[in-house]
């Protein structure tokens, strides 16, 4: 134990880990700071943080249930006196404590997807670009292969066989979402492998393994983030679209897409049971893209298109 | 070039083959079988069925039929609509999901692209704004929630257009679906000309043509134009597969009778045989529609075929 921790810090002072964490953290904070002028991603990081907190303790706080009905108020509009102050359904439930609680399980399917996605694309890229040659040909073939084909149809055929579960809706849309997180991945493995300090654990006598996971993922942190901020919205809409189709969610338990499917049904006569869950979705997907963006800018690292 | 795509051919097929191997074993992973319905058959009709649907035979057996069907274009029976195959479902459905496809991926690019150049050259302009303001709307608000805004707008207020339906197929019923399925793809291809065209504009080869006195209009559509073009290309193979995921919806919503709408309705009746049909037909139609791009792609830019 003792020989391999201190065989790990030889590897480390060779690498020049210690030498190469200054301007690393340097680069962090100076990124951080064009992040903290950037205005549109503060006002989206304080709109998300938010949408988050009230999602997480809205529920509680509000004297309604999402799933039982008020029966002295069905399809009552909003109003600040009987304290339905989003309306209440044809049911009489509490559109409120629906949306938030709408909400709550689109944030969830999307940051568990976005966590499953990084997850696969990570692995499978540095796996791909630090081997090379054939294999990483093989696998970045089958990459834009599948990149071309039309993934929705997958998740319904999933959701179709296994039923409407929603942690396999997590999983499967995250099985689907890692194949530009796996290029990005891949072409920052294949700059990386050729650093000294690659070449210092090889030398070491490291194994592949090894040095992907404790050497080169690592130091993919930058990219990785960001690019996870901005799938996060693209999961946050295809969970929506599932959900609206209906694949996703089911009753009682509810998402915003379901709950503006359910709302479009009767936007003439009942039109808040839309509009409300409507903007938050926009609210939330404004934000996430603004951050997402405002990431990219301050990294600017310039090859997300590799 | 033609080397070029039949290599690209050669590389689909067994992808293909791998796409309806992983299908066809994981939907007969499904619990439940597609003839287990409220009541209980009895037993000699539930034999018929299954000898009926081959489902009688071992598991690689049917495998082996059901890919040979394919191979000769046959996508087996449907298990609910009993009257017809999958493929004449689908032979049903397909002219309306290409002509609602095919108009909306030609008035996006046409839209888009101008609206992106419009944008490169009134740069910082306030119309460039606005412009990127109405794209950022269209990437953010998803098509299931444009539709029915649109359908209560310009249908039941404006009454400009039928709300939904599909009627003779004239133009009236279908601006309101193609415009809904294709304001993601005018907002994309916009944000990418827009992009691209600037950057054209300030290579080196644009400056010659400017210093040999050539007007603007000459410049942008005579040389800055075919460079500029090369990222919406690339776009164009995910955009046709958006536009088909897009057309499940827009089809469900204005009640057309494509195959999308097919497609929704199969999976929501666990009809298997035409969910794994329809899937298969898309993959093909999917990867048909890449080649093209490519092939398009290499001719717009011979630095590619080299490669």
């Amino acid at each position: 134990m003792i020989l391999r921790s201190l065989k790990e810090d030889i590897v480390k002072d060779v690498s020049g880990d210690g030498a190469l964490e200054k301007p690393g953290r340097s680069l962090m904070q100076s990124a951080m700071l064009r992040l903290m002028r950037n205005k549109a991603a503060v006002v989206s990081l304080f709109v998300l943080a938010a949408l988050i907190l009230i999602a997480l303790f809205g529920p509680y706080v509000i004297p309604f249930n999402y799933e039982d009905p008020d029966w002295a108020a069905f399809r009552a509009p909003p109003s600040l006196e009987s304290g339905h102050y989003f309306g209440t359904d044809q049911n009489g439930r509490d559109l409120l404590a629906r949306t938030l609680y709408g909400t709550r399980i689109s944030l969830a399917v999307a940051f568990v997807a976005t966590l499953v996605s990084v997850m696969i694309g990570v692995t499978y890229g540095a796996v791909s670009g630090y081997l090379g040659g054939r294999v990483d040909q093989a696998m970045m073939r089958f990459v834009d292969i599948m990149y071309a084909l039309p993934y929705i149809l997958f998740v319904i055929l999933l959701m179709v066989i296994f039923g409407r579960n929603v942690y396999l809706l997590f999983a499967a849309i995250g099985a689907l979402e890692w194949l530009t997180m796996a290029r990005i991945v891949r072409g920052q493995t294949l700059s990386l492998k050729e650093r000294e300090f690659i070449e210092a654990a090889r030398a070491t006598g490291l194994g592949p393994a090894a040095i992907i996971f404790r050497h080169i993922v690592p130091n993919l942190s930058g990219p990785v983030v960001i690019y996870a901020a901005l799938t996060i919205p693209e999961i946050v809409v295809t969970e929506s679209f599932l959900s609206y189709l209906g694949f996703g969610v089911q009753e009682p338990l509810t998402s915003l897409g379901t709950l503006i499917s359910d709302g479009s049904d009767v936007f003439e006569v009942l039109p808040w049971l839309l509009w409300f869950p409507a903007s938050f979705l926009i609210l939330l997907l404004l934000s996430l893209l603004f951050i997402g963006d405002g990431l990219r800018d301050a990294f600017d690292t310039k090859d997300h298109k590799s | 070039m033609i080397r070029y795509s039949l290599k690209r051919l050669l590389t689909a097929i067994p992808v293909l083959w791998i796409a309806i191997t992983v299908c066809f074993f994981v939907l007969r992973l499904a619990p439940g079988g597609p003839f287990d319905g409220e009541r209980p058959l009895p037993q000699t009709v539930k034999d018929n069925l299954a000898a009926h649907y081959n489902l009688d035979k071992p598991l690689v057996s049917q495998y082996l039929i059901y890919v040979g069907n394919v191979a000769k274009g046959d996508l087996g029976p449907s298990f609910i609509t009993e009257d017809f195959t999958v493929s004449e479902q689908i032979a049903i459905g397909l002219p309306y999901t290409l002509k609602l496809g095919g108009l909306a991926f030609v008035f996006s690019i046409i839209v888009g692209v101008s609206a992106g150049i419009y944008g490169a050259l009134n740069r910082n302009a306030l119309s460039d704004y606005a412009l990127a303001s109405l794209i950022l709307a269209g990437l953010v608000v998803p098509n299931f929630l444009v539709a029915p805004v649109f359908q209560l707008i310009f249908g039941l207020k404006l009454e400009w257009f039928p709300v939904g339906g599909w009627g003779d197929g004239s133009v009236r019923f279908l601006i309101l679906p193609i415009s809904v399925l294709s304001l993601p793809h005018i907002a994309r291809i916009s944000r990418l000309m827009r992009g691209s065209m600037i950057e054209a504009l300030n290579t080196n080869f644009i400056r010659t043509a400017r210093s040999k006195g050539l007007s603007d209009r000459a410049i942008v559509w005579r040389h800055a134009l075919r460079p500029a073009l090369t990222p919406i290309v690339s776009y164009l193979g995910p955009a046709a597969s958006y536009l088909l995921t897009g057309s499940l919806v827009v089809e469900s919503i204005f009640g057309i009778p494509g195959i999308g709408r097919y497609f929704i309705s199969a999976a929501l009746n666990r009809d298997y045989g035409m969910v794994l049909g329809t899937v298969i037909f898309y993959m093909v139609l999917i990867m048909i529609l890449n080649l093209l791009v490519d092939i398009f792609y290499s001719w717009l830019d011979p630095r590619v075929r080299t490669q």
